[in-house]
């Protein structure tokens, strides 16, 4: 099934490492088109390293790391990385705080990225169209016309899905989504993410196992920067080694 | 000509007419009471008071420019005085050769501090400025292509924040020990002065005076202008995004160091205009101008009107300047630069927002208060439903 021609992400022996300690640790991962994968790992186990490798903020030492097998990622920057159709959110939901929401969901929209374009940008009735179908999807409309730093945190986590939406990319890295969200909204997002994996692909990484099962998707296990497990959650939960790490001896 | 119509819609506001409509009255009448009216007038402008009004419009240009980045992008330049030095220096080029063989030594072509120093022939970088159309380009290009070239590193290496001020400082505290110097070739400590015309004009003629102000004021109209088209469209919006989460904006594929250079050469050109048209008021441009305090003082101008409104930073420039005017004629003369300190710690302290920036807050506050009281209504319904 991994055959290179149906990888969409593809991590070999990628090593990162600052100030000596090793982030990353000849790291080596598959993502297939359309698949939703969950990363789980202790503190330190370079889950967000890999995601900061993948977008570009941060260059391995050695390894290859090849989208949509062609693009090398090693090469490009943040920007050329996201063009490329990568889309990321970050650990602390980051969101444009001086904007409406509609608006910061406006900014993310698929368009010409130029500084040419974006001074002589129309907003059309298609795009307009476009974000309030997103705002339905991250359940958002209500607010839309509120200042995003006015927003309560899960709704900021949903509103960063969402931007990632209107981005339209092929890859979604999402750094745990459901972080400091009360049960309810986990779940919710949870649904979410579900909902966005039927047209794209999406990576999670998520510290939060109860969520990882709501997922219910094929779950990699970082540790000490490699990987220590693969599987259904229920495989990687009963892995020997695995409860070692989490638990300790 | 229609996507140009649209966004000029788009960046009218009330709050921007209202600008443009008092810039453009003031222009108007200023220069009527001076020129029409006989000096025993009541409301008689005094030539005095038109050229001071014509400095303030310059500085309130400079304002606009800072605000342009530092309101909107988040780019602190501590240095845009010396982007309002060099266009003020290339118009007092142009106002030297200018002077032709009226200067003191009645050379035709050297400018007297030249001929002081002994020097047989002018430096090549003095070519041309005796054509008003190339000392023009040059107002905007020499600010611009520095800006541009120092953008270009600045950003691209990612330097922001404190860094990107303190070097700013740098630069323009660098330009100034230059300039200083006699070898420079641009008059040393002394600067280029005594100018005599401009365009044909005498400079220190009544009516040179009222048209300069009215120069100047039309500038102000047209900075505001091109800066609320910016802002008002997709890419401002895009410099308030860099400006709130720069890795976010790269993270959705904006390249934001070419955002950056763009809006910062832009302000630069300003800034040189501003300087332009400062020069022939005043009547000098020397090193002094490039002094980091210059610089320091417009960010000041901008943080008393209110950061990121534009209107509010020319306010800002106008309101300030005008207190300086005042308290540095009188007695207070001596404590001028505490109370501008004081000014400052105040304005950060009290009126973070500055004086329009809380204006709208208020405003756009009791807006909000009605649209959530309605968002709440609605919420209601949904759960009732």
């Amino acid at each position: 099934m991994n055959s290179p021609t149906s990888t969409l992400l593809y991590l070999d022996g990628v090593t990162v490492s600052f100030d000596g300690f090793r982030a990353l640790n000849s790291l080596s991962l598959l993502i297939e088109p359309g698949e939703m994968r969950a990363i789980i790992g202790p503190n330190g186990a370079g889950k967000t390293t890999m995601m900061d490798v993948v977008t570009g903020k941060t260059r391995p030492e050695s390894g290859d790391v090849v989208f949509d097998n062609a693009h090398d990622l090693t090469r490009l920057d943040e920007t050329e990385i996201a063009a490329l159709g990568i889309g990321r959110k970050f650990q602390k939901p980051t969101v444009f705080d001086s904007h409406t929401v509609f608006d910061n969901l406006g900014l993310a929209l698929k368009s010409d990225r130029r500084a040419r374009a974006a001074l002589w940008h129309r907003q059309t009735a298609e795009e307009r169209h476009c974000i309030d179908d997103i705002l339905r999807t991250v359940r958002l409309s209500a607010v839309r016309d509120r200042l995003a730093g006015s927003l309560s945190h899960g709704q900021k986590q949903w509103l960063e899905i969402g931007m990632l939406l209107a981005q339209d990319p092929k890859l979604l890295l999402i750094d745990e989504p459901a972080a400091g969200m009360t049960d309810a909204e986990t779940r919710q997002t949870a649904e979410l993410l579900k909902e966005i994996q039927r047209e794209h692909t999406v990576v999670v990484v998520e510290h939060d196992m109860s969520f990882v099962r709501d997922l219910n998707v094929k779950v990699t296990c970082l540790h000490e920067g490699a990987v220590l497990a693969e599987g259904t959650i229920d495989q990687v939960s009963a892995n020997e080694r695995v409860v070692e790490v989490y638990l300790g001896r | 000509m229609r996507a140009g119509s649209h966004i000029l819609i788009r960046s009218l506001d009330r709050g921007a007419a209202v600008f443009l409509i008092a810039v453009g009255a003031i222009a108007i009448v200023v220069p009527l009471l001076n020129l029409a009216l006989p000096n025993s007038s009541f409301i008689h402008v005094s030539t005095y008071l038109v050229t001071l009004l014509g400095k303030y419009a310059c500085y309130a240009i400079l304002a606009l420019s800072i605000d342009l980045i530092w309101g909107y992008c988040g780019i602190l330049s501590l240095g845009h005085g010396a982007f309002f030095a060099l266009g003020g220096y290339a118009m007092g080029m142009y106002l030297m050769r200018q002077i032709g063989s009226r200067g003191v030594y009645a050379d035709p072509i050297l400018p007297d501090f030249m001929v002081f120093l002994n020097w047989k022939e002018l430096p090549v970088y003095w070519y041309g400025f005796q054509h008003f159309p190339y000392a023009a380009l040059m107002i905007v290009a020499v600010p611009g292509v520095l800006a541009f070239v120092f953008g270009w590193f600045a950003f691209r290496s990612r330097v922001s924040g404190v860094y990107l001020s303190i070097i700013t400082q740098a630069l323009t505290y660098a330009l100034m020990l230059g300039f200083f110097r006699n070898n420079f070739g641009f008059g040393g400590n002394n600067g280029l002065t005594d100018f005599k015309d401009i365009l044909g004009f005498d400079v220190r003629s009544e009516a040179t005076r009222d048209a300069l102000f009215v120069v100047s004021c039309l500038a102000l109209m047209l900075g505001f202008l091109v800066c609320r088209v910016i802002v008002g469209s997709k890419l401002g919006k895009v410099l308030v995004a860099i400006r709130d989460a720069e890795a976010r904006t790269r993270f959705l594929g904006y390249r934001v160091e070419s955002y950056k250079l763009f809006v910062f050469t832009l302000s630069a050109c300003m800034a040189g205009i501003a300087g332009a048209l400062y020069v022939p008021q005043v009547g000098i441009i020397n090193p002094s101008e490039f002094a980091p305090g210059n610089s320091i003082e417009a960010v000041i101008w901008v943080a008393v009107g209110g950061r990121g409104t534009l209107a509010g930073a020319a306010l800002g420039a106008v309101l300030v300047n005008y207190a300086k005017t005042t308290f540095t004629s009188g007695m207070l003369a001596p404590y001028w630069l505490f109370m501008l300190g004081g000014l400052f710690i105040g304005v950060t302290l009290l009126l973070p927002r500055g004086i329009v920036g809380t204006l709208q807050h208020w405003t756009a506050g009791k807006r909000n208060r009605a649209s959530a009281a309605a968002e709440e209504g609605v919420s209601e319904l949904a759960a009732a439903e």
